[in-house]
């Protein structure tokens, strides 16, 4: 059982619920503190301090601050809006970044729904942000948010491709879709993961999985949906309120979604890097957040030292670049697990 | 298949838009994201500078020079100054004009840490702006503390300077070129040669040179397409001829002669210059007044005068016309800003709109310039 609220609640309607609203309890901390890092870390990389006053010590409540103004804030419905789609998007795109969480193996004892095709189900899942964003765009009827949209639509399928390639090596390899087994395909010293034990296969598996997540998420140097100096906002311009906070909190979840995958399947998810140190559930879970949330890092860093891509660029390194070498790096691990 | 077909869109860009560097309105044809035609509408700063100029005394239009290219005020005034002294027939101490290179090279170097870090803003890296913020910061420090003001200055005067230097300021300055030096390479490593900036400038946005001499371009702008025209050395005024610096021209090294990056790239390296001039300035520096004996109310004998200089955006020019009165008749400034603006249409055409921005960018125009 990897789900300890099922193995004690058991699978009927309580457990299930506690289940669904687990993920609920963790993102939204945890949304809070990426944002605070956000403004931290940009901060201090741009030579600023950042927010210092907002809850005294260094400014820790001004995520906080943030949303309740952005709770109290009017919702603005454009008049020549699709107004049923323009309601319905930013529900979709937040529903699409929270359910990948049900499939990500927090510790070796909670995993929302412990699926044989885990993995699947998340890529899976995830493609429905792009429906939510296209319906964003298109509702809004403003022709900023129109292109934001179609770039994104765009992007995202793109993209799906080169990272869904590099999820099906790692797959090959451990021989399984489920996270929770591929985690445990990696157990013992860190040497063991993926990322270092199977060098350099799926090191440059890696490296593609994390660009191309990178653009999975619209984050830089692929945040060309939103590119604030030539969209204005992209398919967001014309949101307020807390539906715009939807779509803030979505990105974030997304981050978090992406960064728990790569360390599932290339860090060893929830494995101790010191074998059978401090392992067990809870540090499994400390472990498993603690690696993601350092790739998040590296996104937060990458947002704040690279320009944009362009669109076009974009497109071809998704297609002339990360898909080719994604699908030889396939051959290549294919031929060596056959050969092993 | 025959009957597919797509429609060319006409998108509004500005005047309320982040990248159009204040209130410029683009009218954009677009198929898709290809830009078909663009045409720039402006106004939306107009503050009537040449009307206003008609109904006040020589001495009183100074801040309102000011205020046109407000990211060049310096350079804005001393343009001005030169001409009414010019038009009184005057000779202003020679520290006078020493003081203004100083000024005007410093402002210059401003202006270009505003155009280099806002033009990485529009290419989406933010980073590299602040920096440039940051050691702007330190020039109008040095502003601050020899005139008391950080943005607009009315610090020349016809017939000389509203203050002397402070004690201190020499040091000051020299400090500053110390520091400033290193952090020129900095930003080189973290934008100019990064290789999605390199990708989103290089061949983009291309201005041939003769292109760029029929539209009567200028500064940063006309260099960067190769044409070695800079008024300091080609019309010297002021004391520019004193000093020993070389003018920068585009190079085409990482793409096409002409294109945004050589654009981008004549600013960042001007801005070594403009620090060596400053270096030669300080140290030889004479002694003396910096007000030149003139009448507290100036009237100039009727007769009209043209003068240029080079501004961080190019060729600014006051044409001055005095009736012998204490105002002038007519006050015409041939902006910079508005004259390289006319090239955008020219030189965007069968880009994409991120293109356009990059474009807009490389330009480096500042509305209160184009509209006055």
């Amino acid at each position: 059982m990897h789900n300890f609220i099922t193995q004690y609640l058991g699978t009927g309607f309580l457990g299930g619920l506690l289940s669904a609203v687990l993920p609920l309890l963790f993102i939204l901390p945890y949304a809070l503190v990426t944002i605070w890092l956000e403004l931290k870390i940009s901060a201090h990389m741009q030579d600023r301090v950042g927010p210092m006053r907002t809850g005294k010590w260094h400014g820790w409540a001004q995520p906080i601050a943030d949303v309740t103004k952005l709770i109290q804030k009017e919702d603005i419905i454009p008049a020549a809006a699709d107004k049923a789609l323009y309601l319905l998007a930013p529900a979709l795109v937040f529903t699409g970044a929270y359910a990948a969480y049900a499939a990500i193996p927090f510790s070796p004892a909670y995993i929302g729904a412990d699926i044989n095709l885990g993995i699947f189900y998340i890529v899976a899942v995830s493609a429905i942000v792009v429906l939510g964003i296209l319906m964003a765009g298109w509702s809004s009827n403003n022709k900023w948010s129109l292109l934001g949209a179609m770039r994104t639509a765009a992007q995202l399928v793109s993209y799906e491709i080169p990272s869904s390639l590099a999820i099906l090596a790692v797959v090959m390899v451990a021989g399984s879709f489920n996270l929770n087994d591929i985690c445990a395909a990696q157990s013992g010293w860190f040497w063991n993961w993926f990322v270092f034990g199977k060098f350099p296969f799926l090191f440059i598996t890696f490296i593609i999985y994390f660009i191309a997540s990178l653009a999975e998420t619209n984050r830089a140097p692929f945040d060309i949906p939103e590119a604030e100096s030539e969209l204005v906002a992209g398919y967001h311009t014309e949101y307020s309120g807390m539906r715009f906070a939807f779509f803030y909190l979505a990105e974030y979840g997304n981050m978090f979604v992406v960064a728990g995958v790569a360390a599932a399947l290339f860090f060893g998810g929830w494995n101790s890097p010191f074998g059978v140190y401090l392992s067990g559930p809870v540090w499994g879970a400390f472990w498993m957040i603690s690696k993601a949330m350092v790739l998040v890092f590296v996104q937060i860093w990458l947002r704040w030292t690279l320009p944009r891509f362009r669109v076009d660029q974009l497109m071809y390194l998704s297609w002339k670049i990360l898909t080719p070498f994604a699908l030889v790096n396939i051959f290549a691990v294919g031929l060596w697990v056959v050969l092993r | 298949m025959a009957e597919l077909r797509t429609e060319e869109m006409v998108l509004n860009m500005g005047p309320q838009h982040p990248s159009t560097h204040g209130v410029l309105r683009v009218e954009l044809v677009v198929d898709g994201e290809v830009v078909v035609d663009a045409v720039p509408h402006i106004g939306y700063l107009h503050r009537c500078f040449e009307k206003h100029a008609e109904a006040m005394n020589y001495q009183q239009i100074v801040p309102y020079c000011d205020r046109m290219d407000y990211l060049a005020s310096m350079n804005n005034d001393h343009a001005y100054v030169l001409g009414v002294e010019k038009l009184l027939n005057i000779q202003v101490p020679e520290r006078v004009e020493y003081i203004r290179v100083i000024m005007a090279e410093l402002q210059r170097i401003a202006s270009h840490l505003v155009a280099v870090g806002t033009y990485g803003l529009d290419i989406g890296a933010f980073t590299p702006f602040l920096f440039c913020f940051r050691d702007r910061e330190m020039i109008l420090d040095l502003f601050e503390n020899v005139c008391g003001a950080r943005l607009l200055y009315n610090y020349m005067w016809p017939g000389g300077l509203s203050h002397d230097l402070t004690p201190g300021f020499i040091e000051k300055t020299k400090a500053f070129i110390k520091h400033f030096r290193p952090t020129i390479k900095e930003l080189n490593d973290l934008l100019s040669y990064n290789e999605i900036f390199v990708k989103r400038t290089a061949n983009v946005g291309v201005l041939p040179a003769d292109v760029a001499i029929n539209y009567a371009a200028s500064g940063p702008t006309l260099r960067g397409s190769g044409v070695k025209w800079d008024l300091r050395k080609d019309d010297p005024y002021s004391v520019y001829h004193k000093f020993d610096w070389d003018v920068v021209v585009g190079t085409g090294e990482v793409g096409t002669l002409g294109d945004c990056w050589d654009r981008y790239m004549v600013r960042v390296r001007e801005m070594e210059q403009s620090l060596r001039i400053i270096e030669q300035a300080l140290d030889t520096i004479p002694d003396g007044d910096v007000q030149a004996a003139i009448p507290k109310r100036i009237r100039p004998v009727a007769g009209e005068v043209y003068v240029r200089s080079e501004t961080p955006r190019g060729e600014l020019g006051y044409y001055i016309i005095s009736d012998g009165g204490q105002k002038p008749f007519r006050v015409k400034a041939r902006a910079p800003s508005f004259v390289n603006l006319s090239l955008l249409p020219e030189i965007s055409r069968g880009y994409l709109i991120a293109d356009l921005v990059a474009i807009i960018g490389s330009v480096d125009i500042v509305l209160g310039d184009v509209d006055r």
